[in-house]
């Protein structure tokens, strides 16, 4: 106790300095990477290079084929994944525990969501490129995304459904309301605000994937003209751009800028959006 | 009215037959055909058996009060009786119960329509967080009330019958949750009444509530009764006093809860059949 | 008796369907780990078969298409690195997370928190990009080519930092709130407080956290592709160009036949069994923290 007390002079004041000295070096090194991306790429950014053809390998020219085929493949990915995360979030927090098989599901999906990406990209190779016969093309790259964002989504679907007060469920039960009318009017728009960040945290995780795109969507960097089509994204792009493709740098710098802004233009609207949606159930 | 218990929610409210509302204070005989029959209940959670052989007939348009000490199953007799049960883990539910003498244990027991004829009042007030209006039409557009004007109708009637019309008819679109707690569990009685129950099961709506609040909720009790067979558990022995025509007592054995009396109120609190009725309920004597 | 109008019959039909939905998507969700593990299995098997599990590990080199299939290399430049990287954010997230915890006022911390989200959500081909036009020429002026063991750490150490800090500045949060009556009630030092009481409640979370960067260090696939040089050899030392198994995967899976492309299934099922090792170690450590609790609790 004594010992303690007098301990406090050098050993406090020595792991302050440490700790405080951590935060700064990391905060400068989130500065000079944030500077360093943003100083080389910011110049060349306009309309025109999100809006024109890519020339030259993507050496030159704009990344408008890149841009529509993330879209797409962003788009399979959320018109697959959606249904089946809601779905099942709604099933497992409607259960209590116990149920083993809802336990089950549970447990598969947290070792799913520790699954490293490129391996995703190896069963989508197998199932979706060649048992399906879809090749390297958006819509195995959508897929095989689809696969790989389910237990991050389903996670945060459910903790947003479980958050939603366990009376609404008793009130609805004692007023003989079907579910329907009880998730459509009840859950569904307390849980919205929850449910949209569910679908953002997908969306990022969708965005920021290279790996388990490079051999299930393709690297093929013409306009598809249909989800059979090859096609890269935005960071498969920067991915080629950097290692593949000499003198790619400036573009590639342009486009993982590019990547930054749509992510936190994502964030912010939904941050926004989630803002209003609360405050509206509030009111 | 009572032997047409699954009367349409409009019907019963717009319609010619609306003497259920209109008389008050008349108290049935308390011979009348019984509005709820518990015969040898047992309820166990898991394997703990909390309530053991209960049987109790409670007659049409009276309030009993559910008393005991607390933990010894007051609630869980409660949601059996309109198979809350069922959403309860490993809640097990023997006997027979009936409601108005139908078997609403067995498998074929619609839920949605016992649940219609069987209102229920939890201790927390709890309407949705939507607005007052919706919190009363939701339940009726479910049941089947496709009428927006009857809809308006029966809103009004179940607020004036909660006392509540005056105090919100100028902002029925404000959310339930902007209203104080008394007023809340106010609009939910009324939620409760919109669906024309037979029978109102009332889990401590008071407790949670400042005495003034609680004071107004047992005021509304008493206004329903003879309308509508209450079941209300309470702690409080005064509030037993007052509001209740009959009283059981619940009270707590090694194998799980039995019923150790059930009379008539000015019975049980002057002339109690067994030593421990007597000795619980002396604390409302003074 | 007038019976509900048929139409309110509705909604509960739809129930029913609702209810399929429900149970169907989530045999959706919880096959696809089964499938994907199947598959992984199945497209092995040739190579477990054909060259044995042994010739992976001893065989003398990578050259799949002369039938020599040595994973060993890249099984050791894998874990050289994400121990490495390990090393270097271990120390620094937990430090960070101390100093959310405990020196930082409130605003500075809703700050700095920001800042490692923001960090946490850059996308891992961007940090590589980063890497290797940034950190890499930095170290090929020391020690050519640049493109390392060691570059492959340091961004490494970069993308899991934020979230070491971040889960770990959670759990100690939870636990100096526990125990901060405690301790002021007995005089403790700042230092004695975080050592002696915060540190010892939360290690096994902490320690759960700490697995949990490390298997997103050993699956990390464009950072090590793209920064750490991709020849195939033992990592001899920091500066070495060396290649990991996810990044073999990347780099072969577009041509790779036959054995070829089983022997990369093989590492495939290696990355997903390490995986699945490190979270059934989490699952424990978790489940023991929660038995642990009510002990806590009561003293």
């Amino acid at each position: 106790m004594i010992r303690s007390l007098r301990q406090r002079p050098w050993s406090d004041s020595l792991l302050a300095l440490a700790c405080t000295g951590a935060a700064l070096l990391l905060a400068g090194i989130f500065f000079f990477l944030l500077w360093d991306l943003v100083r080389p790429g910011i110049g060349g950014l306009s309309w025109q290079f999100v809006s024109t053809l890519p020339a030259a390998a993507g050496r030159d020219g704009g990344i408008a084929p890149v841009i529509v085929s993330t879209l797409l493949i962003l788009g399979v990915c959320l018109a697959l994944s959606v249904p089946v995360a809601l779905g099942t979030a709604i099933f497992l927090a409607q259960q209590q525990r116990g149920l083993p098989w809802a336990a089950w599901t549970r447990r598969s999906l947290d070792l799913l969501a520790a699954v490293p990406s490129v391996v995703f990209g190896l069963f989508g190779a197998v199932v979706f490129c060649e048992l399906l016969g879809l090749g390297y093309s958006i819509a195995a790259g959508g897929l095989t995304l689809a696969c790989m964002v389910l237990p991050f989504m389903i996670r945060a679907a459910e903790d947003g459904l479980r958050a939603v007060p366990r009376e609404y469920h008793l009130a609805a039960n004692a007023l003989g309301l079907s579910q329907y009318r009880l998730l459509g009017a009840v859950i569904l728009p307390a849980a919205a605000p929850a449910l949209l960040a569910a679908l953002v945290l997908a969306i990022a995780r969708a965005l920021a994937e290279t790996a388990a795109l490079l051999f299930t969507s393709g690297y093929v960097l013409r306009m598809p003209s249909s989800l059979f089509d090859s096609g890269r994204t935005l960071s498969v792009h920067i991915y080629d751009l950097a290692m593949n493709v000499n003198g790619g740098e400036r573009n590639a710098y342009r486009s993982a800028l590019v990547l930054l802004v749509l992510l936190l233009l994502i964030n912010t609207a939904t941050h926004t959006l989630s803002r209003c949606l609360s405050g509206k159930a509030r009111i | 009215m009572h032997a047409n218990p699954v009367a349409d929610p409009a019907a019963r409210f717009t319609g010619s037959n609306a003497t259920g509302h209109s008389c008050a204070q008349s108290v049935p005989a308390a011979d009348a055909a019984p509005a709820l029959t518990l015969r040898d209940v047992t309820v166990a959670y898991h394997d703990r058996v909390v309530l053991r052989d209960v049987s109790l007939q409670l007659a049409v348009g009276r309030v009993t009060a559910l008393l005991g000490p607390s933990g010894c199953g007051k609630s869980s007799l409660l949601q059996c009786c309109n198979r809350l049960s069922d959403l309860i883990d490993g809640c097990r539910v023997q006997g027979n119960i009936r409601v108005f003498g139908e078997d609403i244990l067995a498998a074929a027991c619609d839920l949605r329509r016992l649940r219609k004829r069987v209102g229920m009042i939890f201790q927390k007030a709890n309407p949705f967080p939507l607005s007052i209006r919706r919190n009363i039409e939701l339940p009726l557009i479910e049941h089947g009330v496709r009428d927006a004007q009857q809809r308006d109708h029966i809103m009004e009637k179940v607020l004036r019958d909660v006392g509540l019309w005056q105090e919100v008819r100028d902002r029925l679109q404000a959310p339930a949750q902007s209203l104080s707690g008394g007023q809340q569990q106010r609009l939910c009685i009324a939620r409760a009444l919109a669906l024309a129950p037979d029978i109102l099961l009332m889990d401590e709506p008071c407790s949670a509530l400042d005495p003034i609040a609680g004071g107004r909720i047992e005021e509304l009790i008493g206004e329903l009764r003879g309308r509508y067979s209450i079941v209300l558990v309470t702690h409080n022995l005064f509030q037993a006093r007052r509001v209740a025509d009959d009283v059981a007592l619940l009270w707590p054995m090694p194998d799980g809860s039995r019923l150790l009396e059930f009379a008539p109120r000015e019975t049980i609190f002057s002339a109690p059949q067994h030593e421990l009725t007597g000795l619980y309920l002396r604390g409302a004597m003074g | 008796m007038i019976s509900s109008s048929p139409s309110t019959s509705s909604p509960w039909s739809i129930d029913l369907l609702l209810r399929c939905w429900q149970r169907l998507a989530a045999a959706v969700a919880g096959g696809v780990l089964l499938l994907l593990v199947a598959y992984l299995i199945a497209e092995s098997l040739p190579a477990l078969m054909r060259i044995g599990p042994l010739a992976l590990l001893t065989d003398p080199s990578w050259h799949p298409l002369e039938g020599s299939f040595a994973l060993l290399p890249m099984v050791m430049a894998s874990v050289g690195i994400a121990l490495l990287a390990m090393a270097l954010a271990l120390p620094l997230g937990l430090a960070i997370a101390l100093f959310l915890t405990v020196y930082a006022g409130r605003r500075l911390r809703a700050i700095y928190v920001a800042m490692l989200e923001l960090l946490a959500g850059i996308p891992s081909v961007i940090l590589g990009f980063w890497g290797l036009v940034a950190l890499v020429p930095v170290i090929a002026r020391w020690q050519a080519p640049g493109t390392s063991l060691l570059a492959a750490a340091l961004v490494l150490a970069l993308m899991i930092t934020p979230t070491i800090a971040l889960l770990s500045h959670l759990v100690l949060r939870q636990a100096a709130q526990t125990h901060a009556l405690t301790t002021a009630a007995l005089a403790l030092s700042h230092y004695a407080h975080i050592f002696r009481v915060v540190l010892p409640v939360a290690m096994p979370a902490l320690a759960s956290t700490a697995l949990l960067a490390l298997g997103r260090a050993l699956g990390e696939t464009m950072v090590v592709l793209m920064v750490a040089g991709n020849v195939v050899q033992f990592p001899a030392s920091l500066t070495t160009p060396v290649r990991s198994l996810t990044a073999n995967i990347a780099l072969e899976m577009a041509y790779a036949r036959q054995e070829h492309r089983s022997a990369l299934f093989v590492s495939g099922l290696v990355l997903l069994l390490v995986a699945g090792g490190l979270y059934f170690l989490i699952a424990r450590l978790q489940r023991g923290d929660k038995e642990q609790a009510p002990v806590e609790s009561a003293a």
